[in-house]
């Protein structure tokens, strides 16, 4: 029995390097960054860089909430949902006050391409709770009035 | 009030808390000086006298832990959980973002006393400001020669890298996150092998929670003696104890382990809001089983809450008042379960769905006598039945909530 067929992927029959598939989650970032989402030729560039193939990038990638296969807006609003944000007049609520001044539902997109909103699993806020966050930026405490701000902020720097 | 020094949180709130300047400036890194004079046996030792035990939720005493590390392997690593998630815990993402450099100056203590010269920061992908707080610090650490090589002059080497998780919550389940580091789906491995048999890239490795490790310079420079005796007979030591919900002062405070839930929540969090009375607590993270306000005497320790039918966790404490719905609150826990579910065994992937269907009615009033029952069959099913331990968290509110609260959740079945 040759023994080099123990190493093999699974799907493609490359022999994976642990040290380069250990990149992946930095890779896919990366990737990621081009154009908010993964591409299909993103994924095929993290495949072909780390010698693996497209499938098992696919594999890893889905099983991460925070990679995405489909386009989002410029700005991605997440309202955390968890159980602390909920006791203090948050999640829905704030996620409902959002999407009431965008004009959409969870998931959704502004039509200009601007605002995505989601909503989250606890972002560790529960002491400032409710919680969102915009891209990289968190805002805690959040009040009707600071949403307004917010939003305002966002669509004044187009 | 009995006012505590504060020891792991003496520097957050001071300007530039998280630059080395300031950490240094407060006597940072004398503890590092301190253990490469020692020999490594002699830190862990010291570990050990601390009766310290890990404060990412399972509570394992941390110097046993770096015992069952091999001696004699050549390649030894060391990651560290930065992976916080767990629904009400918001203490690591303050020590990573305010002071990260006591938490790294554990790290290098720790490496010294198992021989590791690699080790991994694993930190939650959300957490964009702790990331770029690690690297900072890290490359600071780097320019003052406590990284690097031949580090202070003793001969120990050691590199420290970051590592961004992307969003998954099992990934703070030890052998799941040695998975992700690995760059693959974070699914959790079969123990054993133990990570400090076969870890990351199948090298001995120990995973330690970064609160963990930011207790360690004070047990090097204070004594393993002092730190334990400080807490009660089995919880030693000082506490990120996390506070959210219904209360006037939310927040991180440190307190001795055994300090009682009732001074926690009334005199450090401001008391109930709107003068209300307590119908839940949770004591340690949501996957701890509620208690009702007669438990409230609790000390806040390991044997003390389980004496009293729930558990420490993480020491995040989420108070419900008397207005609460509790049907509500058990399906939003169920739900980031099933969410956050990684799929691979069966009783956590298809009974948490089974469960969240039975909540979803019962909350939304269509729910009948026979969600009740479905809704303890399935959680019984699953308490204790899965491969890691995300499945009894996410059984642990469903028993506990229907153990407590029954009558709340028949009279959501009155109309049908």
């Amino acid at each position: 029995m040759n023994t080099k067929k123990e190493f093999k992927s699974p799907v493609g029959g490359a022999i994976v390097d642990p040290a380069k598939q250990s990149m992946m989650l930095a890779a896919l970032y990366i990737a990621q960054e081009q154009n908010g989402y993964l591409t299909k030729e993103a994924v095929q560039q993290v495949a072909k860089r780390l010698g693996m193939t497209p499938g098992d990038v696919y594999s890893t990638a889905s099983f991460y909430s925070l990679f995405r296969m489909k386009p989002v807006g410029r700005y991605v609003i997440q309202v955390c949902e968890g159980i602390s944000c909920y006791l203090n007049d948050g999640a829905e609520r704030v996620a409902d006050y959002v999407s009431e001044k965008l004009g959409i539902k969870l998931g959704e997109t502004t039509r200009d391409g601007m605002f995505t909103l989601e909503t989250v699993q606890c972002l560790a806020s529960c002491g400032t709770a409710p919680a969102m966050r915009v891209n990289d930026q968190l805002y805690e405490n959040l009040s009707p009035a600071i949403i307004d701000d917010i939003l305002e902020r966002l669509m004044g720097e187009v | 009030m009995t006012n505590w020094e504060p020891v792991l949180l003496a520097n957050v709130n001071r300007p530039n808390s998280e630059k080395i300047d300031t950490y240094l400036r407060y006597g940072g890194y004398e503890a590092l000086r301190k253990a490469l004079k020692m020999t490594p046996d002699q830190v862990t030792a010291e570990v050990k006298t601390s009766e310290i035990r890990g404060r990412g939720g399972a509570g394992f005493p941390a110097g046993v832990k770096w015992g069952f590390m091999p001696k004699d392997a050549p390649v030894k690593y060391l990651a560290i959980n930065t992976d916080e998630g767990e629904p009400g815990t918001f203490k690591d993402r303050l020590i990573v973002e305010r002071d990260p450099h006591s938490i790294l100056e554990g790290v290098i203590i720790a490496s010294y006393a198992i021989g590791a010269h690699r080790a991994f920061v694993y930190i939650r992908g959300e957490f964009f400001l702790g990331v770029k707080r690690w690297i900072k610090a890290i490359s600071d650490a780097y320019q003052k020669g406590f990284l690097g090589k031949n580090i202070l002059g003793s001969g120990f080497d050691l590199d420290v890298s970051v590592h961004r998780g992307a969003g998954a919550y099992i990934c703070g389940e030890e052998t799941a996150m040695l998975e992700s580091l690995e760059g693959k789906r974070g699914v959790p491995r079969t123990k054993p092998p133990f990570p400090a048999q076969k870890g990351f890239w199948g090298k001995p490795t120990l995973v330690q929670n970064c609160e963990t490790l930011a207790n360690i310079p004070h047990i090097i420079l204070r004594g393993g003696k002092w730190y334990s005796s400080i807490g009660t007979e089995k919880s030693k030591g000082m506490k990120i104890f996390c506070i959210s919900g219904h209360v006037n002062s939310p927040g991180n405070f440190e307190l001795p382990l055994g300090t009682p839930l009732k001074e926690i929540i009334y005199e450090h969090a401001g008391g109930v809001r709107k003068g209300r009375d307590i119908k839940a607590i949770i004591p340690g993270g949501s996957s701890t089983p509620f208690l009702t306000a007669e438990k409230i005497n609790t000390p806040m320790g390991f044997e003390t809450l389980q004496a009293a039918g729930s558990a420490l966790g993480t020491g995040a404490i989420i108070v419900m008042d008397e207005t609460t719905d509790m049907v509500e609150v058990v399906r939003r826990i169920t739900r980031f379960y099933v969410h956050e579910s990684c799929g691979y065994c069966f009783p956590c992937r298809i009974g948490g769905q089974r469960m969240l269907s039975s909540l979803e009615r019962l909350a939304g009033g269509k729910g009948s006598k026979q969600d009740i029952e479905d809704l303890e069959y399935v959680a019984k099913g699953i308490y204790g039945r899965t491969f890691c331990p995300m499945g009894t968290g996410m059984a642990e509110p469903v028993l506990s909530g229907l153990r407590l609260f029954r009558p709340e959740f028949e009279m959501k079945t009155a109309k049908n």
